[in-house]
């Protein structure tokens, strides 16, 4: 279980982006989240919460955006969703692919703040 | 009440990734290979680096970090190789994170010693999210804990770069499917260097030791384990 390790780090992000606009007031967090980041979305959504607890995020809401793998096909020179998280290779032509393009990120997009 | 929306593209991991790129460049500045070894718990990490240091130790300056969630057990195994071994005790933390990395190295002056080798907590699941610096990842499996590990656990097995097979001498009381094994860690990461070996009766270490000692040869690089960790 690091997802409460990787709730107090985006916590502290938040705080840090927060102080560098002058103090947010913070509704809503809108995160990306690859698939492949190792982190599971259901106990990020509960570690969240508990690691908002006296702390100015306390309240506010985390909305989980999942980002799909995308690999890149050397044979058919595309891009491509594998079968599946372990079936890293062209759904096509089933060339391995050793290239990920998207699915590793863990990146908070977006703030929703009182207006 | 209305709100409004405020970009901001932050990496959650950005705190943790900027100390390791840290450390990779202090590493590449005094030419160590550092290799992180991950697997789950049991799988023989320990074992595999008693043989690992005691073989490379009489040619080449050798240390390792060993991090476990209590007791000093795995470091006092190392230090039967080299004295150049600290445990990193992380209490009810699951993983190494490169604040840990950074705080166990202070104080040691790296300049010969060519391999340091990390330790990972026994898990296969929290470590992969942590960059620590290091140059290489090590996934360990046991020939005793069945072929599918790979495709129970892609995260982690995608995001290293050689995959080791330990327990050899027991895969055939294990009933153990090596082409099976090989052909799931294939399938989670095209390419993969896989490396059978035995603790034990020092099978297979010979290729392992040859790898290793052709990494040294090779120009240290600072470019992060993860695409995703370029900040
Ligand atoms: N037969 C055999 N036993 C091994 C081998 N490698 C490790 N072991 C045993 O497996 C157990 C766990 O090994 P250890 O190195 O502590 O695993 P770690 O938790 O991954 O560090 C110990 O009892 C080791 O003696 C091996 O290659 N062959
Ligand atoms: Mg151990
Ligand atoms: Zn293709």
């Amino acid at each position: 279980m690091h997802e409460l390790s990787i709730a107090i780090s985006m916590i502290d992000q938040i705080a840090e982006e927060s102080a560098s606009r002058g103090g947010l007031d913070v509704e809503a967090v809108h995160l990306r989240l690859g698939v492949f980041a190792g982190v599971d979305k259901n106990a990020l959504l509960f570690a969240y919460e508990l690691a908002c607890e006296g702390t100015p995020l306390q309240g506010s809401r985390l909305i989980i955006e999942t980002v799909p793998l995308l690999v890149y096909c050397p044979v058919c020179r595309q891009e491509r969703t594998p079968p599946s998280v372990y079936q890293i290779c062209c759904p096509e032509c089933l060339a391995p692919t050793p290239e990920i393009l998207t699915g590793r990120e863990m990146e908070v997009a977006s703030l929703e703040v009182a207006a | 009440m209305s709100t409004r929306m405020v970009e901001v593209r932050a990496k959650v991991m950005k705190q943790n990734d900027l100390l390791a790129r840290a450390l990779r460049e202090r590493f590449q500045q005094q030419n160590t290979c550092v290799i992180g070894l991950v697997s789950s718990p049991g799988s023989g990490k320990t074992a595999f680096l008693e043989k690992v240091l005691a073989g490379l130790a009489r040619d080449h300056g050798v240390a390792a970090l060993v991090g476990d969630l209590a007791t000093e057990n795995d470091a006092a195994r190392l230090q039967r190789a080299t004295p150049n071994v600290k445990q990193i005790t992380t209490g009810t933390i699951c993983h190494l994170d490169a604040s840990m990395i950074e705080r166990a190295l202070e104080g040691w002056h790296l300049d010969n010693v060519d391999f340091l080798f990390i330790e990972n907590v026994g898990n296969l699941v929290c470590p992969s999210s942590y960059d620590l610096g290091e140059e290489l990842r090590f996934v360990l499996l046991s020939a005793t804990e069945g072929e599918d590990k790979p495709l129970k656990y892609p995260t982690i097995f995608n995001s290293s770069d050689v995959a080791i097979i330990t327990k050899m001498d027991m895969a055939d009381a294990a009933e153990f499917d090596l082409a099976t094994a090989r052909r799931n860690i294939e399938s989670v990461r095209p390419g993969m260097k896989i490396f059978e070996v035995s603790s034990k009766t020092g099978q297979g270490m010979g290729e392992v030791f040859n790898f290793l000692r052709a990494q040294l040869a090779r120009p240290r690089t600072t470019a992060p384990l993860l695409e995703e960790a370029a900040l």
